[in-house]
């Protein structure tokens, strides 16, 4: 069974076997406002926890896109940049940012489930 | 400081508008349908936008008050029609720019529409410059509305019978609940439409009467991306103290019957500039891809030297992609000419492009 949790920068991310799925949460995308442009790593590379990994641009401002796990790139999402407001219609499933083989699986016990992450997120909106 | 509210402030929280701080105010940036709906709304039908916070300045006077204008404005005030608009700056003495402004011959003497930002600075400067001679007011009783798009002049002549015969650039008073309200055809989204000034008491109910006749408010973000494609300077980023008029390439603007005389704040650096060209100047600047170069985007030659920077940059809405003005050297300022975008340590390719983005569709006045 696949399990998703969730970071403090807004990602989702979930896990089968030792593969994960990482993209942006709907809370993330209701802050942001009408996405128009989207960038993920390159298919190939390694990226390190909480390092930069995508960036997301709304008409007002550019905001990176963090990994929350560390891991080599070997899918990534072109649909959404292709069509950027797929991200704001559908961000917890088909408009995924990036597909990571992970290294460490403990590095997901430091992220919060979704009550936690929902609890989390009702706390730090305005 | 408290943070100000417009007196739309009930009916902006009514239409679920997330607000920002900007220039003091609380105002809306955009409400539930979002900056790409309320852009495309505004060119495709029509949107109303709270612009209170602006700054509208009544200066009293008749000939006197002409004349002490033109040693500040360079404007060709004396011959500018009764209920006419004119664009134009505030400079200081180097004709760097103190503000950006809209100047209506009024019966009673000039109205001024000022930045919010700028608006208190240049009553200081001016109430200086015209030694208190001229009763000048900074209207706060009174709200200012935008309404913008091709079914703005339907909409608004079905609540204030009258204004559809307005043309571009022009105004005059209408009556509405027995208030007088000035509206003028002008606006900053690249549409046609009009800006009205009345009472604050009035404001609210003019406003729900627009919405119910088929316009939408619009927020600060969808107005910025209107303007943008519009090709239109945003005060503080595309004009400033260290820009001139003529670097930002709004020499359509000052008047060339007062440049032959040059007697006013600013002329003997504008001439000059006139004449002899400049350094540096403002550009439209139209991205390749899809990246979008932000305000203080590096701007490089083929050669990869430095020759400038974006002053605007965002997403086009209606052009279906990024958008951008800054300023570069004199020489790469040539439509088509290739430069690069410095964005996040890559350089991505653009070209200079001639302004607007989004062609305009004003009312073509006879003046």
């Amino acid at each position: 069974m696949s399990e998703v949790k969730y970071s403090k920068e807004h990602e989702w991310i979930k896990l089968d076997g030792d593969l994960a799925t990482i993209g942006i949460t709907k809370h993330a995308t209701e802050m942001l406002g009408d996405i128009v442009f989207a960038e993920l790593p390159e298919k190939g590379s390694n990226v390190e926890k909480d390092g930069t990994a995508g960036v997301v641009e709304s008409t007002k401002a550019a905001s990176d896109v963090y990994t929350p796990v560390s891991g080599e790139v070997v899918d990534t999402n072109q649909a959404i940049v292709d069509d950027p407001s797929k991200i704001n219609q559908d961000p917890e499933n088909s408009a995924w940012f990036f597909k990571l083989k992970i290294k460490d699986p403990s590095e997901m016990d430091t992220l919060m489930n979704k009550d936690d992450y929902d609890k989390f997120a009702k706390e730090t909106s305005v | 400081m408290e943070i100000k509210k417009t007196s739309l402030y009930q009916l902006h929280q009514d239409c679920n508008a997330k607000f920002v701080e900007f220039a003091g105010y609380q105002m809306p940036i955009q409400y539930s349908e979002g900056i790409l709906e309320e852009h495309k709304f505004t060119r495709n039908h029509s949107g109303i936008f709270d612009v209170s916070h602006m700054g509208q300045l009544f200066i009293y006077g008749g000939e006197d008050l002409i004349k002490d204008l033109e040693k500040i404005f360079p404007l060709d005030l004396k011959n500018l029609k009764l209920n006419h608009s004119k664009y134009s700056f505030l400079m200081d003495k180097d004709a760097g720019i103190h503000d950006d402004l809209i100047i209506t011959k009024t019966n009673e003497g000039f109205l001024i529409i000022l930045n919010a930002a700028c608006k208190d600075n240049d009553f200081k400067i001016l109430k200086e410059l015209l030694k208190d001679k001229h009763k000048m007011v900074l209207d706060e009783n009174r709200s200012l509305i935008a309404i913008q798009g091709p079914k703005s002049s339907e909409i608004l002549n079905a609540v204030i019978n009258g204004v559809k015969a307005l043309n571009f650039m022009s105004g005059n008073w209408f009556t509405f609940e027995n208030q007088k309200v000035y509206i003028t055809r002008s606006g900053y989204t690249g549409e046609d439409g009009f800006e009205i000034s009345i009472e604050n008491d009035f404001v609210d109910k003019l406003t729900r009467e627009l919405i119910n006749k088929g316009s939408k408010l619009i927020g600060l973000g969808a107005r910025d991306t209107l303007r943008l494609e519009a090709g239109l300077c945003l005060y503080g980023h595309d004009l400033d103290k260290d820009k001139t008029p003529v670097e930002a390439n709004l020499k359509w603007a000052i008047s060339k019957e007062r440049i032959s005389k040059g007697d006013f704040i600013g002329s003997d650096i504008i001439i000059k500039q006139l004449n002899d060209g400049v350094s540096k100047i403002r550009v439209g600047i139209k991205p390749e891809g899809k990246i979008i170069a932000r305000e203080k985007t590096k701007i490089f030659n083929q050669s990869d030297v430095h020759i400038g920077e974006i002053t605007s940059g965002t997403f086009g809405p209606s052009v279906n992609g990024p958008v951008a003005m800054g300023y570069v050297e004199n020489e790469f300022s040539k439509k088509n000419t290739k430069v690069f975008l410095e964005v996040r340590g890559k350089k991505h390719p653009a070209n200079i492009c001639s302004l607007p983005f989004y062609k305009k569709s004003y009312v073509k006045g006879v003046n």
